[in-house]
């Protein structure tokens, strides 16, 4: 396995607002080692989430190469990306982004239906990975009856069910109230150490960043 | 959970919305198949017309009667298996709203003619025997609860009097395009008395029907009946029995087209309507749609979630419109005097339209969405507030 599971490359990152290209990255170059929780810090608008993105596949990058598990993801097309990111990428959102209209199990199954996992397999997994979260219980309770970290913890769930490469987290503390926050740091530590998860987390919170091996912080677009 | 049930889900999702959308789209399809139905009910009796008929009626218009000598004429034409003739009666039964073709036929060679009238050889014969006898097609003898031995009054009006038959027969549709609404009777009867009252309207024919061997001959055949009365006062013009009913409602054309255009009209409208409904669930989803991409979800996943809950919409819009449509042109059929409008069914033809169009109309309501969804980057669409 090889050591360094993220290798970005002198990344830069611009967007454009009508016609003013607006820099957000500025060439910068970042290694992850497998198993790793690290922590992104900075000031709103310092570029940290975009480089999540960009490390996610779900965005690209203007210049530079992100090689994630040895794929040069920065070179794949949509189709092929969207293939990698089922893969390899377990996203974690600030607002947990469930599907409203489906239950606790069928958000955590989402992801497996693009696997050729037969409805048992599938089942298996999401109800493992529902109790690793500690919302064994809860299987058939849709978002509105959940509470805000009980749905972090379903998206949590959501993110690992297909047993990815990496997990990424946006802020996933961000609108949870300290209790609930605590919990869901706690589960995020228990797969990076327990479960082996190579870990990205965007945070504001020292806390949260209390809990990664290694925090970079960025500021206007340059890592610090 | 599969895809269809996210579908599915996701139609249901604005209960409200989508029941008035899709009670929407089932009255815009009852529309459409009513309005259909009414085009094709005009059509019908042309292509419900026989091929091996051909009508000869006065040249200069169909209301000039032709004498009653011609007969013998044309009967000697080569190609003429069989010819009958008859007399449009008018008249009134009880009042001007119970309408229904009468007829003064005869009845020795009518039904030889007209094969697709179905008699019971009995009351044929009794039909034939009887001079103050008539037949009624079974559609009126159940709209007006006639019965064999019943009596039909008619006030005339272009035969004046009061006229009165007795029903010895009903007759039945051999196929559901025939009309069950006509009441027939000697045209000897009618013609004695004109002989009688008045004597200068003996004789006269309305129309004759030649029935012939050879379909490939009927233009020739017209053409040498034609020709036999060309230089007198009563000229004849001969064409196929379907030419001759097409001709007969070539004065609606004006009004078919009309209600043609505006069943189209009514496509249009339910795509507005499904299409705005596509919009407004799309817009509400273009960050669901970005967590999907996410997730790995592809464009062709994400097309076949809206265009599937389009296409789940206008199918639901179009059994319900459907369904909607029987008990309409059931009640319309009933309302409307059975002579207007001999059949008014549903055809499959206006089933398969209605479907095809509002199954087309699902289609097109989803293409903005899908388009916009896949047009969305997934880092804009998470930024989405819905």
């Amino acid at each position: 396995m090889p050591n360094t599971i993220i290798k970005v490359q002198s990344v830069s990152k611009s967007y454009w607002r009508d016609s003013i290209e607006v820099p957000v990255l500025n060439d910068i170059s970042l290694d992850v080692q497998n198993g790793e929780f690290i922590g992104l810090m900075g000031p709103s608008g310092s570029g940290k989430t975009t480089l999540l993105n960009l490390i996610a596949g779900i965005d690209r990058p203007s210049k530079g190469n992100i090689i994630v598990d040895g794929t040069d993801i920065a070179g794949l097309n949509e189709s092929t990306l969207a293939k990698w990111r089922s893969q390899h990428i377990g996203f974690v959102f600030q607002f947990y982004n469930l599907i409203p209209v489906l239950t606790a199990f069928e958000n955590v199954e989402l992801p497996l239906l693009l696997t050729a996992l037969s409805k048992a397999e599938r089942k298996k997994h999401v109800e493992l990975v529902l109790n690793v979260v500690g919302l064994g219980d809860r299987m058939y309770h849709y978002p509105k009856q959940l509470s805000g970290g009980q749905e972090q913890r379903v998206a949590i769930a959501r993110a690992i069910v297909t047993d990815p490469t990496l997990l990424v987290a946006d802020e996933p503390t961000g609108d949870l109230d300290k209790h609930s926050a605590e919990e869901i740091l706690l589960l995020l530590d228990r797969l990076n150490k327990e479960f082996k998860k190579t870990i990205v987390m965007v945070t504001h919170d020292p806390r949260a960043a209390e809990r990664a091996h290694i925090v970079r912080h960025l500021d206007k677009g340059e890592l610090t | 959970m599969r895809i269809l049930k996210l579908v599915f889900k996701n139609s249901l999702r604005h209960k409200l919305r989508t029941s008035l959308t899709i009670l929407g789209l089932s009255i815009a399809v009852m529309a459409f198949g009513v309005l259909r139905t009414v085009v094709e009910m005009w059509y019908a009796g042309v292509d419900a017309s026989a091929i091996n008929r051909l009508i000869t009626r006065q040249a200069v218009s169909f209301i000039f009667p032709l004498p009653y000598s011609y007969r013998e004429q044309i009967t000697k034409i080569p190609g003429a298996e069989n010819i009958t003739y008859a007399n449009w009666f008018g008249g009134t039964y009880i009042d001007k709203n119970k309408f229904f073709a009468r007829m003064a036929v005869d009845p020795e060679t009518f039904f030889d003619v007209y094969p697709e009238f179905l008699l019971d050889s009995k009351e044929f014969e009794t039909f034939k025997k009887e001079r103050n006898s008539c037949v009624v097609g079974a559609e009126i003898a159940k709209q007006y609860g006639f019965k064999i031995g019943d009596i039909v009054p008619l006030e005339g009006d272009i035969y004046p009097g009061k006229w009165e038959f007795v029903v010895r027969g009903i007759y039945k549709p051999r196929e559901q395009s025939t009309d069950a609404t006509q009441m027939l009777f000697h045209w000897s009867a009618v013609d004695e008395r004109m002989k009688i009252e008045m004597p200068t309207r003996a004789g006269e024919v309305g129309w004759y029907i030649v029935k012939i061997k050879d379909t490939q001959q009927a233009g020739i055949i017209s053409e040498q009946i034609d020709a036999l009365f060309k230089n007198s006062p009563n000229a004849t013009k001969t064409e196929t029995e379907r030419a001759f009913t097409q001709s007969f409602i070539s004065g609606l054309n004006s009004l078919l087209t009309a209600i043609n255009f505006v069943s189209f009209v009514i496509i249009g409208i339910i795509m507005l309507v499904l299409g705005y409904t596509m919009i407004m669930s799309a817009r509400e989803r273009i960050r669901e749609y970005a967590v999907l991409k996410t997730l790995g979800f592809s464009a062709g996943h994400l097309v076949g979630l809206i265009l599937g809950e389009s296409l789940l919409i206008a199918a639901l819009g179009a059994c319900a419109g459907i369904l909607l449509t029987y008990p309409v042109v059931a009640t319309i059929a009933a309302l409307v005097p059975k002579g207007f409008i001999p059949f008014f069914y549903i055809t499959p033809t206006t089933l398969i339209l209605a479907t095809t169009a509002a199954l087309c109309v699902g289609l097109a309501a989803s293409i903005f969405p899908i388009q916009r969804a896949l047009a969305t980057k997934i880092v804009d669409g998470l930024r989405h507030i819905g």
